[in-house]
């Protein structure tokens, strides 16, 4: 592993990360941070996650060159990471079966996750299916309207799917009540959270079971085109799939780093999700970060077509990665974000999920900036059939 | 100088009862409304108040105080009108603010505890701020003299509580159970213990919260706890009642009925 440029000591970024959490989350807190840094440091834990994820997640992922999509990214060669082939079909399968793997190590039974989109809930699902633990995900009720096909799926995988009607009804509650349930079954229940958020070790934890994403796309990529990429591209919500792509890459000082933000209907109408963007330093679940809030410090309800991309929150290492220059973070509009979801559909033959759209957004526009001689990686993090239906109501296509 | 919260502990412990302490959200049910539940909880014997400062993301709260924060956070509820409650309550009886840390971080943390003593307030109970991540509110609370409140949990190590207690002033608030604010059955015998844990590494004040809602839970924690800490049941009165006079009058009478039931109890710590 290189030598990370940010500062975790104690589980902080620099002014970010740490933990704002009731004593009652302490002790489990800490047993997971012991029994995650001895799975670092075992051979053995390493060998079984690696062979989970060679037999049963299907990693190393491909790496796809986007020629006929090229022509609308100014012709810079993009490169897609495709971690939407992975199993359950995205990229949240990575950190679900490490926390799992974990669980077991603890001797949990019973695990708990928050979802927007649907796909962490899935993963989680999938995870515990196979490995046999208790499942209960935590969803917006509106939510589960917008992604009503993987509630579908998490309850065929045997998981219960609980509806959140508090507050915005969206991911940000989900997680209030997944907090909750953790406080009163902490002794045996694990909150696999599905995000580089929340309080210390999660952020770490979740990133480095990310990492392996960049960490063979930085080889794929050297071994395709002989050098590293300009810019390495992602969306970012809580930032999960963000971090484990850039991660590798901190060191390469001549790689930019871009972070697409949810700009919903654009950051200056108020109705976006861009946290890092158009957000201000505090606390929210746990960790301090960028969030958007109002003047009292009450979080602000975020917007975004991308049910996973709208939290009001953000991962700490972004944003430290931001204040410190290493990663630079743009908003996408929703608009925008739909007309890259049908380029790529058209002219490559592959449906992103909404998410993954406002990064190739991104690259797009950064491909135009940078010319024909640039080339992009983008990590092509979920596959859009969960998207179907918030698609075919925006392209006015009849179901 | 004390605080008139320290002032009420030494005079509860000089005649051996436990203090009775309500929580009401600030704005809740109306600006005015609170205020005149807190004055009707003291007249009923509650010995000092707590004024929840609604937020967004309760994650700590069951759904009573999660529906009375809405409300009171969509009537427009800042830490102005929290200032004012403090204010309009801290002359009749020892008054904290409870809080989650992120309003605090942005009212800015000096500024709070210096606005906090100087509307009369006398200290804080933060429940989502870690020991670790305390520096800066160490710093302001010590400067213009606030009580730090810390929350333990049952599950809290021997360690950890003596690091807790270290930092904490005024009292050290044991939660009584593992999981959200709320009415509950029974006080768990957990309660007992971790006071009991914790006064092996404190001489300072012990309340208890978290789920006591009647005179008999308050009557059993009197017994070994220096505070008894009753929110959700005052909370709820006010929801079921279809006036605020008839709030009023309600609160007033479980607070006399808590008050005489701690009364008979003398606290063996």
């Amino acid at each position: 592993m290189s030598a990370p440029v940010t500062s975790e000591i104690l589980g902080h970024f620099g002014p970010y990360g740490g933990r704002f959490v009731p004593e009652a989350l302490i002790s489990a807190l800490d047993e997971l941070t012991v029994a995650y840094e001895s799975a670092l440091a075992d051979p053995e834990f390493q060998r079984e996650l690696s062979e989970l994820h060679r037999t049963y997640t299907g990693r190393p992922s491909i790496i796809t060159e986007a020629k006929r999509f090229s022509e609308h990214a100014g012709g810079a060669r993009i490169l897609l990471k495709r971690e939407d082939l992975n199993h359950t079909g995205s990229h949240k399968i990575n950190n679900v079966l490490g926390q799992a793997l974990l669980v077991k190590k603890m001797g949990k039974k019973r695990i708990i996750a928050e979802t927007g989109a649907g796909q962490h809930g899935v993963a989680s699902a999938t995870a515990a299916a196979l490995l046999g633990l208790e499942c209960v995900v935590y969803m917006g009720e509106e939510d589960t309207k917008r992604q009503s096909l993987n509630v579908a799926r998490m309850k065929l995988l045997g998981a219960d799917v609980v509806p959140v009607t508090q507050g915005s009804k969206t991911l940000k509650d989900a997680i209030n009540e997944a907090m909750r349930d953790w406080v009163t079954n902490v002794e045996t229940t694990h909150y696999l959270l599905g995000t580089v958020a929340g309080p210390h070790p999660f952020p770490t934890m979740v990133r480095d079971f990310h990492r392996i994403i960049g960490v063979e796309a930085r080889e794929q990529v050297q071994a395709l085109i002989g050098r590293l990429p300009d810019a390495v591209l992602a969306c970012v919500g809580g930032g999960s799939n963000a971090i484990g792509i850039f991660h590798p890459f901190l060191d390469d000082v001549d790689v930019r780093l871009i972070g697409l933000e949810a700009g919903g209907s654009g950051v200056l109408t108020g109705l976006h999700a861009a946290t890092i963007t158009g957000g201000t330093p505090g606390v929210l679940h746990g960790t301090r970060t960028y969030v958007l809030q109002d003047e009292s410090g009450q979080t602000i309800e975020s917007h975004s077509i991308s049910a996973g991309l709208d939290y009001p929150g953000v991962g700490p290492e972004h944003a430290y990665l931001n204040d410190i220059g290493r990663a630079e973070y743009r908003a996408i509009t929703d608009d925008e974000a739909m007309e890259a979801f049908s380029l790529l559909s058209k002219t490559e033959g592959i449906i992103p999920a909404i998410e993954t759209a406002h990064a190739l957004a991104g690259a797009m526009k950064v491909g135009r900036e940078l010319g024909p001689d640039a080339v992009l990686l983008i990590n092509l993090s979920g596959r859009g059939d969960k998207d179907v239906q918030t698609a075919a109501n925006y392209f006015g296509i009849p179901l | 100088m004390t605080t008139p919260l320290e002032d009420l502990f030494v005079k509860t412990r000089s005649s051996q009862r436990a203090a009775l302490i309500g929580y009401m959200p600030a704005g809740f049910p109306t600006q005015d409304g609170c205020i005149e539940i807190i004055k009707a909880m003291i007249a009923g014997g509650v010995d000092a108040i707590e004024i929840g400062f609604p937020y967004s993301d309760p994650v700590m709260d069951g759904p009573v105080i999660q529906v009375a924060s809405e409300q009171s956070l969509r009537q427009g509820t800042t830490a102005r009108e929290v200032m004012a409650t403090v204010a309009a309550v801290s002359e009749l009886a020892p008054t904290l603010i409870m809080t989650y840390w992120n309003p605090i971080e942005r009212y800015g943390v000096e500024n709070f505890a210096r606005d906090l003593v100087a509307n009369g307030g006398s200290g804080v109970i933060t429940p989502d701020l870690t020991v670790e991540e305390s520096d800066p509110w160490m710093q302001a609370t010590v400067e213009h003299g606030a009580n730090r409140v810390f929350v333990v949990a049952l599950s809290t190590s021997d360690e950890r509580l003596k690091k807790v207690s270290t930092n904490s002033s005024g009292f050290i608030y044991a939660a009584s159970l593992m999981g959200v604010t709320g009415v509950r059955d029974s006080v768990t015998s957990g309660a007992k213990d971790l006071v009991a844990r914790l006064r092996r590494v404190t001489d300072k004040p012990i309340a208890v919260g978290l789920g006591v809602s009647t005179p008999d839970q308050a009557r059993e924690v009197a017994q070994y706890a220096d505070g008894v800490i009753v929110g959700s049941a005052f909370i709820k009165l006010v929801q079921e009642a279809p006036t605020l006079d008839i709030a009023v009058a309600r609160v007033r009478e479980l607070a006399q009925a808590l008050s005489a039931a701690i009364a008979e109890e003398v606290v063996r710590s």
